[in-house]
Parts: C-alpha cells; structure tokens; sequence
C-alpha cells in the first residue's frame, strides 16, 4: 500500500506534467484505435462484399489487386457445373467517375447475385435488374451524392446510364456504388469474357479443401482462397494492416518519449528521495519498480482515456453524413488488448533509462549535498 | 596504537569495526579519513566530536555502507561489509540512520514516513504496525501518526526519523548530527529520547556532533580531527 503511494505521490505532486504525460499516451492510444479501428472496419467491408453468401473467393493467381484480376467466363461457368458448387456469382470491380465524385465503385454482377439478391430495394424492381445494358443500380448514398432518383438518367464515367432501382445495404462500399449488370460492366471497362472473381457457395463447406485443390489443378493461373485466408493473406488488406499500426505505432512513439521525459524529470526531482528509501533498505529493484510503477499507471491511465476518446471519436465519425456506411465502429476486443499492451510496453520502454538511473543513485552522494 | 582502541576489554563484544580505514574525494584531492581505526561496543554509546569536514560523517557512511573506503575495511560483527552481496541485509536489519536533516518524505504521513523501512524488508504488516505503535508510543508521537510531514514540528519530525530508523529493530544506530537542526529545547527532548531507548533497546549507538555537552553523555567520546581519531576518554 505505502509503495503504491509512493508512487501515485509523485504523479500528484506534479500535477500538471503528470496530466500531459497522460494525455499524450490518451491521444496517442485514441489514433491509434480510431486508425486501426476504420481499416479493419474497411477490410471487413471490402471482404463482406466477397463473402457475400459464399465462402471461397477464386482470382487470378498473384495480382497486387483483385481490380487487376481476371478469371475468364469460361471458367466461371466451368466451376458453377462442378457437382460440388451451389452457385458461383462473377463479380467485376471497376472504379467509376461523376462530376463531383472521382472514385466511385463499381461491381459488375449477375442479375441472382447474392448482392442483389439481399440487399433492401428501397426503390425499383430486382428483377428488373440487367434487362438493359444501360441499367443501373445505385446503392442508397451513392443515389444521395450523385443526386439521382429512380427512373433518372445519371452520367457516370463516359457514360450515362439508367436508374432503375436504389438498394440500401450495411456495407459502405456497396452502399455507396453502382451496380452494373456483368455484360455492362465488361464493355465500360473493357474487360470482355472476363470477371475480377468468382464468389463461390459450396453444397457442403466440408468440401473447401477438395474444391481448392481442383481449382489449383484445372487452373493454375487461378488460386481459390476461403474468405478468413483471403482477408489473412491479402496483399492490400496486409498493407492496409501494417499502415493502420505503423501510423498508431509512430503515435505511441510520441507518447512512449513523452512518458520518458516525465520520467526523467521525475527520478531528477527527487533524487534525495530515492536516496532515503535506499538508506531504509529499499533494493535496486524496489526502486525500479517505483519508476516502472509509476509509468505503468501513467500508461494505464493514458491508454483508459484513449480508449474512451477514441471509441467517442469513431462514434461521432459514423454520425457524419459523408462517411456513412464506411466507419465500422465495433471495436474489436482483440485491437483493445494490444492498443493497451503497446501504451504499457510505450510506457515501460520510455522508463528504462530513469529506472536505470535511478538504480544508479548513490545515496551518500545524495544526501552529502543539501 | 590508536587511542580509540585502548579503553576495549576484552569482555566486550566489538560490533563494528574500521581497520586502517583511508577516504578521499576529487580523486584523492581531499584526504578525508586518514588510516581510521575504530571499534563500537555492543550496547554502548559512542561519540565522534570534532570540527566540520574533520571527517564524522564520512566515517558514519562507511561504518553504515552507505560508501566503501578507499584503503581498510569495515566489519560489522566481523564479517566485511560488501556492497554486492551483503549491503541490504545490513540496511534493513543491522543498521539504522538518523540524519541532521530528518530526510523524511513530505507527501507521507508521520505512519507511512515511519513504515518504509517495514516496506524494504519485506516485514509482515501486522508486526510493522505493532512495531510502530510501540515506538510511537515511546516517542509520544502516538496522536500523530495520521500527520504529514509538514504539519510536524521539528522536534516532532527528527523523533520521527529516529522511529523510522528503529522499526526493524537494528543493533547497530548510526546517528549524524541527529539534534543538529534544533532549537536546545527540542534538542535536549529529542537526544534523552535517544540515549533512553538506545539503552532499552540494547542498540549500539555511534553519533557524530559538534555538541560537546552531548558528547560527554555517551559511554565514549572520541575526538575527531584531520581525518583521523585522536583521543578517547570515557565520557560516563
């Protein structure tokens, strides 16, 4: 208990510096929440889209980026034949302009493609879905910012297409791009006879290893993944990843030496002190653990506080109209236990060389000068 | 033959011991202890009177480990101290410091300030508490307990200090100064205060001071002066 004050005693006797140590971990830990927190909300859009009622994902053997794939039809319709296939849906992804809005997603499906198929039409007929090459669907945001209703003619790209339905769907990415029919997508992106996927449903899941195995066998250009190895062994998603912890790591650092400098105010402030407790027997190790104590409280409390600002910040991104569909703001437990494990080691890190010199404190040196 | 060493029978049990002890600073610019010899008596007080800078503290330092000598070596009953090996057991259960200065912590209270050494060493609360009661209760500081630091008066806190040094019931209390920084009356207080529980203790006692008229209480008085022990007489 005393040794508990002994360390809370100091953070309270320098009030203020203590504050900023903390707010500077807070700060550090709310970034990198709020960064990691959206990329992986981004990576779990963009791999609901492909999961979308199937559980394997097949795509051109070692592209940088599923828009750069291309599995030709014919091998889509070879897969969907295969006795163990429930239905295999081509998806064309394509990046599409308007006047205001440079980067627009697009996706190239089928008219029984599972993102039709259960998405809520809040407007329009699904089966109306590919009768004409000009048709489109706009998910519900997309229809917002391209200022489109149903029935409208809307200029998208070279182009100007028809408005026949608007879909609203929990997926950013979906809710706010157009939905070509696959025919349609191939000749505005010319990419004829050829789809950037195959979204794959099996009969029975059991026999993902046995399907992996013939697609690697019948086409060895092509790799079938299922969808957890997929997110796991993206490229994008990877770097995307690494970014996302790069970015909060660099955030953290800033913190860590924040936490340093308090620190080694601390241990310069009252060196008389530790050469008091070292006359009243307190050992090397006493002492550093007074120092990592108070950092790790320091740490704690700073990574407390970042959790809740940054959980507040992500909450308010998904109230801004703009960003709609896109800020996933479940915090997943597993980003909270190593955002607060990195503030803790941050935080241990930047008391290493106070510990250290603290340990080297020789009392009766502190104590001979007043 | 040094002075110090002639009044020892060979009855008594030397608890302490500085054998041809040499101490200086500045690599050797400042010659503080010059060839020291020094035994403490268990039970006994002892006195080390002397100028500032004649080298008092210096020696209190070595005798309590707190630094190592330059030449000679310092025993306590018998075995070297060795600042690796065996210098915390010596801190938490051999010896106790009194400083002129109380060297108490601010933020803490009189109780707190009193139990940091029971902290060091590991000591079971329950024992640590009743040590501290007893102590308390023997300096008249029992009302106080709950006090911070500033709130005490001098008198108060340097009694403080010398609970904090007794709580692990050392044998060995190595005083500096320790009425140094108060007025005569606390002074005197704090000092009869010493010499009685020293004795029911059964502490040996070795005090540094300027303060010729304590000195003179103690069992030995011994006169320190250009760094090495003069003379002794026996004080009682």
């Amino acid at each position: 208990m005393i040794f508990l004050k002994l360390i809370v005693t100091n953070l309270r006797r320098h009030r203020i510096r203590s504050f900023i140590s903390v707010a500077g971990i807070a700060f550090s830990v709310a970034a990198m929440l709020t960064v990691v927190t959206i990329l992986q909300g981004a990576i779990g859009m963009f791999s609901g889209i492909l999961s979308s009622d199937s559980e394997i994902i097949v795509f051109e053997r070692n592209v940088s980026d599923l828009f750069f794939s291309a599995v030709p039809a014919a091998a889509v319709e070879e897969i969907a034949g295969w006795p163990m296939v429930l239905h295999a849906d081509p998806v064309l992804f394509g990046i599409v302009s308007s006047a205001d809005h440079p980067i627009i997603t697009c996706f190239g499906v089928t008219a029984d493609d599972a993102r039709i198929r259960k998405a809520t039409w809040l407007q329009g007929d699904r089966l109306a879905f590919a009768q004409h090459a000009d048709d489109v669907v706009l998910g519900e945001r997309a229809a917002e910012f391209l200022g489109a209703r149903l029935g409208e003619q809307v200029p998208i790209g070279h182009g100007v297409f028809h408005v026949i339905g608007i879909l609203k769907t929990a997926n950013g990415f979906e809710d706010g791009g157009v939905f070509m029919p696959l025919n349609s997508a191939q000749a505005f992106f010319h990419k004829e006879g050829t789809s950037s996927v195959i979204t794959i449903k099996l009969r029975n899941k059991d026999d993902a290893t046995a399907f992996k195995s013939m697609v690697k066998a019948r086409y060895p250009n092509l790799i079938g993944l299922e969808d957890a190895e997929f997110t796991r062994s993206y490229s994008q998603f990877k770097i995307l990843k690494a970014t996302a912890w790069a970015v909060g790591g660099c955030g953290l650092l800033l913190g860590g030496l924040g936490v340093a400098n308090t620190m080694i105010m601390s241990v310069f402030t009252r060196i008389r002190e530790i050469a008091i407790l070292r006359v009243n027997g307190f050992s090397h190790l006493q002492i550093a653990a007074m120092i990592f104590g108070e950092s790790a409280v320091v740490s704690l409390l700073g990574a407390v506080l970042g959790l809740l600002a940054g959980t507040c910040l992500l909450f308010i991104l998904k109230q801004v109209p703009a960003l709609h569909g896109y800020v996933d703001v479940s915090v997943q437990p597993f980003v909270m236990l190593i955002v607060i494990l990195l503030a803790l080691s941050t935080g241990i890190a930047g008391a290493l060389y106070p510990a250290a010199y603290a340990m080297r404190i020789r009392a009766v040196e502190a104590l001979r000068f007043e | 033959m040094n002075l110090s060493t002639m009044q020892v029978s060979s009855r008594d049990r030397i608890v302490l011991r500085a054998e041809d002890v040499w101490k200086s600073y500045d690599d050797g610019a400042i010659a503080v202890l010059k060839g020291v010899n020094f035994e403490a008596i268990e039970g006994k007080t002892t006195a080390l009177c002397g100028p500032s800078g004649c080298g008092k503290s210096t020696l209190l330092h070595l005798l309590g480990g707190l630094d190592s000598p330059d030449r000679g070596r310092v025993t306590v009953y018998g075995v070297e101290i060795d600042r690796k090996f065996n210098l915390l057991r010596l801190l938490r259960h051999e010896v106790g410091f009194v400083f002129q200065l109380h060297n108490l912590i601010p933020d803490l209270t009189l109780e707190e300030n009193c139990l940091i050494p029971t902290v060091a060493a590991g000591t079971d609360r329950r024992i640590a508490q009743a040590r501290l009661r007893q102590l308390a209760d023997r300096t008249g500081l029992t009302h106080r307990l709950g006090q911070r630091i500033q709130k005490l008066s001098g008198g108060e806190r340097q009694r403080t200090a010398l609970c904090r040094a007794l709580m692990n019931k050392p044998k060995i209390l190595l005083a500096d100064e320790p009425t140094g920084s108060l007025d005569e009356g606390s002074s005197a207080t704090v000092f009869e205060l010493l010499l009685e529980i020293v004795a029911s203790e059964g502490v040996t006692l070795v005090m540094a001071t300027h303060d010729r008229s304590l000195a003179e209480r103690c069992d030995r008085l011994l006169e320190m002066r250009d760094g090495r022990i003069h003379e002794a007489e026996n004080a009682r």
